[in-house]
């Protein structure tokens, strides 16, 4: 088992295979590369400089701007990254091929089709509804066709790795299942459990009151299940960079897993957790009791347990590893760590910074502290050190080893990759310091601020902040996109003995220690069900027996 | 951290293969960082469950259903504005949000007086937040949003729509002004 994997020899992905998955990283890294143009827009109207005349061609308004840039960097950018990532996660884990791979490759093209079908209407100005697209606001139907199929495409690439798994279960009875495979199909599996109520409120409230069939939305239900994805879209996005912290930093490090067992505890809890809780995003909603407002905080005070967990473990196993490679001391081992290997700093950057993210979302789950953050700019301060932190620096830190084990090139210039990551914390540090502090002043979020008449001139100081923390990001993104683009398209090979692998981390514990009971799916299954019915089921019980469709549709 | 030889500790010790024990190893370091997480997560709970029950800060909740489509003929809604209930002490406004303005935009009360708030929307999601205070609620057509605030400074204080309604979303705000 795990002494064989370092003298047998692994299987790799074949050309195929890595074509398959690059096809991903492609679609993922050019959303990205666009959206992104929209951020220092943005950040720039807050501080002032108004951008959007001289760059009509990109964006015709500043809302437009905004759409794209939430749809194509956290919905886009996102799926399509995690589903190539923990596509090569399993075959690389199972050391098999997948068990239908034209299923999987009906997945993708359908998530390419549908990214089509959105991303047509939202460019000419038919979309203009923001990602979180709340009704009664009304865009073109094929925004929302386009939104369902890169949604039903990314679960038809989730069955394609189940039938896999099930098939390697059937090929190595008794065999505790590898982790990063363990990891990416609970990631998986709690998608599909989760995007259940966006999927609802598409098809069942929204493309109806479109086409007529009936005479309106209900908002109030309409929120609740798309806040019922909102929240666990967060650990779809976070879970793949903890797939990467516990189980391939470590080994990227000198390291080991410092444990197997509470790793995938801490999975487990994240499938059972991460959905029932999306009331504390509608702690401000008139239409939900305060009651249960008050469950939903509690269980999201509960999920962030098995993140501490996670804090402690990667933090251990970094440890380990930075003193094996000579670190001595209490702090001093730090230092020992690779910071010159891109690919490892992007990512312990991303940790550092979700550390802050963690924080902030502590507080904002703390029901009547809601209050004085509600829909203010705290809050895009508060996801930019999740999705564009933990969840982004992640990936392009995968990115660094993924992108050159696919193609069998060397990175390019992987010294301006680490002065790319110093430049986007530091960034971001001012970016969203600048607007948690804007927001608790009440600046409203998802408002162009520079055209707002309530903003007294006192905030300048951290408009402008807000204005060149974007500006700094962009420029270390864009580094990001030079890098791996320029990687991917150069002629250079790497030579038969310096190929890049993929990093995967032993576990300090023996695998056979591993109880079974964290290797048992149905109870885990069981329990999150439960859960989800005990938490939900009441008001979506109420909320859809007493629903009124009485809000006809308004575009923007 | 130990890293030679570990202490073990079984949280589950039944399921053994062979002379393989299964088994849950927790570090006991990490036993201690388990503790300090679960006792910090357990404090706030306690001081947000004070902060809502003792000190009264309660955020909205469910206050009946409303047709948007009918708002100009049905009370409260068909005359939006202040109410007073005790003079100097307290008072209501209904409000009605309108892309792209609050009806009423302007509100004039006493210094330390108990203000309660009723919104409702005639067309998308709005906003409602208070400057200054704790009053900030979503504004959704068909519900019926409720918030108090009192008021023991004189100035003006903005509410201001927080919630993408559309393209003139960005100048949609009222005043509410406390008089001496």
């Amino acid at each position: 088992m795990i002494e064989d994997r370092t003298t047998k020899s692994v299987r790799e992905l074949t050309s195929s295979e890595k074509w398959f998955v690059g096809w991903h990283v492609i679609f993922a890294v050019a959303a990205l590369s666009i959206g992104i143009q929209y951020g220092p827009m943005q950040a720039l109207e807050h501080a002032g400089l108004d951008l959007y005349p001289k760059l009509s061609f990109l964006a015709s308004s500043y809302y437009q701007g905004l759409t794209l840039h939430g749809v194509l960097n956290a919905l886009i950018w996102t799926t399509f990254f995690i589903t190539g990532f923990l596509t090569l996660a399993v075959i690389r884990g199972l050391e098999r091929p997948l068990r239908y791979p034209w299923l999987n490759r009906i997945g993708f093209w359908m998530m390419v089709v549908g990214l089509v079908t959105a991303a047509i209407p939202i460019l000419a100005g038919k979309a203009t509804v923001l990602y979180t697209f709340y009704p009664p606001m009304q865009a073109s139907a094929w925004f929302y066709i386009g939104l369902v199929l890169v949604v039903v495409g990314s679960w038809i690439e989730g069955y394609g790795m189940y039938f896999t798994f099930y098939a390697w279960r059937k090929e190595n009875p008794g065999v505790t299942s590898p982790f990063v495979v363990f990891a990416s199909l609970v990631t998986m599996v709690m998608w599909q459990i989760a995007t259940l109520g966006i999927a609802a409120e598409i098809l069942a409230i929204i493309l109806p009151s479109i086409f007529g069939w009936t005479s309106g939305t209900d908002p109030q239900l309409s929120r609740t299940l798309f806040w019922y994805t909102g929240h666990p879209l967060v650990y779809f996005w976070v879970l793949p960079a903890y797939l990467s912290w516990y189980a391939m930093l470590p080994k990227q490090t000198g390291g080991k897993m410092f444990s197997d067992s509470l790793a995938r505890l801490s999975f487990w809890l994240f499938l059972i957790l991460s959905v029932p809780l999306g009331f504390h995003h509608q702690f401000a909603d008139p239409g939900v009791p305060a009651a249960w407002k008050f469950i939903h905080a509690m269980l999201t005070f509960m999920v962030a347990f098995p993140s501490m967990m996670t804090l402690f473990t990667v933090v251990a196993s970094l440890e380990y590893g930075a003193k094996k490679r000579g670190g001595k001391g209490l702090i001093g081992w730090i230092r020992a760590l690779p910071w010159s290997n891109p690919s490892v700093l992007w990512q312990l950057l991303a940790g550092l910074l979700f550390i802050f993210g963690g924080i902030g979302g502590i507080v904002n789950a703390s029901y009547n502290v809601n209050l004085a953050l509600h829909n203010t700019a705290w809050i895009p301060g508060h996801f930019h050190l999740t999705v564009a932190s933990a969840a982004t620096m992640t990936f392009v830190g995968i990115s660094f080893w993924m992108v050159p084990y696919l193609t069998g090139k060397p990175l390019w210039k992987p010294k301006l990759a680490v002065i790319g990551g110093w430049t986007y914390f530091t960034g971001m540090l001012i970016f969203s310091n600048a607007m948690h502090v804007v927001g608790l002043l009440g600046a409203p979020r998802r408002t162009p601020l520079g055209l707002a008449p309530y903003i007294p001139e006192e905030w300048a100081g951290h408009l402008w902040r807000i204005g060149f923390g974007g500006t700094v990001m962009w420029i270390g993104l864009m580094i990001f996109i030079v890098v791996v683009a320029v990687t991917a398209l150069q002629r250079k090979r790497l030579p038969e003995n310096e190929l890049v692998e993929v990093p995967l981390a032993e576990s300090l514990q023996d695998l056979r220690n591993t109880p079974r009971w964290l290797d048992r799916w149905r109870p885990w299954l069981i329990a999150s069900v439960v859960i989800i019915i005990l938490s939900y089921g009441p008001q979506l019980y109420e909320q859809i027996t007493q629903v009124q469709l009485t809000s006809p549709g308004f575009t923007p | 951290m130990s890293d030679e030889t570990p202490q073990t500790d079984d949280a589950q010790g039944d399921d053994s293969q062979g002379d393989i024990k299964r088994h849950v190893h927790i570090d006991p370091y990490e036993k201690n960082w388990i503790r300090i997480s679960i006792g910090f997560l357990v404090f706030f709970v306690i001081m947000i469950t004070i902060a809502g029950l003792a000190l009264g800060i309660q955020v909205p909740t469910d206050e009946g259903r409303v047709d948007p489509n009918t708002l100009d003929s049905e009370p409260p809604w068909s005359e939006p504005g202040l109410r007073e209930i005790v003079p100097g002490e307290e008072y209501e406004v209904y409000v009605v949000a309108r892309r792209f303005s609050f009806d009423p935009r302007e509100i004039t009360v006493p210094v330390g007086a108990k203000v309660t708030f009723w919104a409702t929307s005639a067309d998308v999601q709005h906003g409602f937040a208070l400057e200054g205070t704790n009053v900030n609620m979503m504004v959704i057509p068909g519900q019926v949003s409720k918030l108090a605030a009192t008021f023991d400074e004189p100035g003006e204080y903005n509410f201001i729509c927080h919630e993408y309604c559309g393209l003139g979303h960005a100048v949609m705000y009222g005043t509410l002004t406390v008089e001496k």
